[in-house]
């Protein structure tokens, strides 16, 4: 699905766990998620901490999606 | 010679320790065969025995990879089996990642690896080189068939004692292998041949396939997100609560477009989650853990995000065929071109 959105020029950051399976299925823009279930989240944590930890993952999103790349690119920090 | 020892690798579910609830269990040794084992084990009798049987949950593994792995090497030395079985493992994604993992492992040893995977599992296309994958059916329906397949595959590898031949001629998918052998005729007749048989639009085969690198280039980003228009989309499944679609759990036949504007977050009253292929608690609980819905309008609230389209739309990725997922993909972006949607968060479970 990456793959056929960012076909029609609209750039898509793919927020998953196994990097892997996105760098094979073609995302350009990866960000590393936190776990299968929950990949935007931790139920370990309280609301606060958890919203927090979201918060920041959606902010590099965003950093990616404005940031030039010329090939796959795996967002680590 | 003696019997040949195997050791078995299996997920949670076919290692009989539970469904998605068990998927972070870490890995575990067991001595025998479990499930499909025992009947792979029946056999291979004549010729060999699973003597161990390495048992993780899928969540775990791709989670901890490195701990997975490290776990696999040392039961590896432990056991130091002639042969390693993986699976089959299907369209699990995550399954046949595990697999691969297992495979790659093993390959370092010396010790050949036989799994068995549908051909759109990740796991085929990123390890093939590293085992013997058979095709199997794209679900577990396709065990009573998987089971023959393996055993049928593994007694001739020990046969000849691991020249089993082509691809084609053995049944498994190319493993990006070279072999050299004398050919009957040499290469510039063949070419010629092929060349008429082209030319006559005949059949013809070639005897050096060009790898499909279906990529699509980077688009360039979004000069500036505080003015530009975002939508979600997941593959995650979460959709209202009580799926009004009924996007089913698996092999999803179609994909959902739901309106966000009245909502300023999920919650348990008001979404949950159709996919089958994880743990449903966590996001039944709080879907937000999937789709960012509370944050994305947060920030749109505070200027640093332009504007969020009218709708998140969401599919369930577990087990869905590739052609499926590329035709939902082309909907769904007619859609946002045509609200001038500038950027996409796609989430993945």
């Amino acid at each position: 699905m990456v793959k056929e959105i960012e076909r029609a020029g609209i750039p898509v950051v793919h927020v998953a766990t196994v990097v892997p399976i996105s760098l094979t299925v073609g995302a350009n823009r990866i960000v590393p998620a936190i776990a299968i279930p929950y990949p935007l989240g931790n139920p370990k944590m309280d609301c606060t901490e958890e919203k927090k930890l979201r918060r920041a993952l959606v902010e590099k999103s965003l950093r990616a999606l404005e940031t030039e790349i010329h090939e796959q690119t795996v967002f680590e920090d | 010679m003696s019997k040949r020892r195997i050791l078995h690798y299996l997920n949670q579910f076919f290692g009989q320790i539970g469904g998605e609830d068990k998927a972070d269990i870490s890995p575990m040794i067991k001595e025998g065969q479990v499930g499909p084992g025992m009947a792979l084990n029946q056999g291979l009798k004549e010729v060999a025995e699973i003597v161990n049987t390495v048992i993780c949950g899928d969540s775990y593994f791709n989670e901890n990879l490195d701990e997975a792995k490290a776990a696999i090497q040392n039961y590896l030395d432990e056991v130091k089996p002639d042969l390693v079985i993986a699976g089959p493992a299907f369209n699990a994604g995550r399954y046949g990642m595990a697999c691969g993992h297992v495979a790659e492992v093993a390959a370092e040893k010396g010790i050949p690896v036989i799994t068995a995977m549908y051909e759109e599992n990740p796991g085929v296309e990123i390890f093939a080189k590293y085992a013997y994958i058979i095709p199997t059916a794209d679900s577990a329906a396709g065990m009573r068939k998987a089971v023959p397949a393996i055993i049928n595959f593994v007694k001739k590898f020990i046969e000849t004692d691991g020249e089993v031949g082509s691809p084609e001629a053995a049944g498994y998918f190319p493993r990006g292998i070279r072999k050299n052998f004398f050919a009957e005729k040499r290469g510039s007749l063949r070419a010629v041949e092929m060349l008429i048989r082209k030319l006559k639009t005949e059949e013809f085969k070639t005897e050096y396939p060009m790898p499909d690198f279906d990529r699509v280039a980077p688009n360039p980003p979004v000069a500036d997100i505080s003015k530009a228009k975002v939508a979600l989309v997941t593959s995650g499944g979460i959709v209202p609560k009580g799926n009004p679609d009924r996007i089913e759990s698996s092999s999803a036949s179609k994909y959902g477009k739901y309106k966000l504007t009245d909502l300023l977050e999920f919650t348990e009253d008001n979404s949950e989650t159709a996919h089958g292929g994880y743990d449903p608690v966590y996001a039944n609980q709080d879907a937000d853990r999937v789709v960012p819905l509370d944050v994305v309008k947060e920030m749109v609230g505070e200027g640093k995000i332009g504007t969020l389209h009218d709708y998140w739309y969401a599919t369930v990725g577990n087990g869905t065929s590739v052609a499926n997922a590329k035709k939902y993909a082309a909907d769904i972006t007619k859609d946002l071109v045509a609200d001038g949607v500038e950027a996409v968060i796609l989430t993945s479970t």
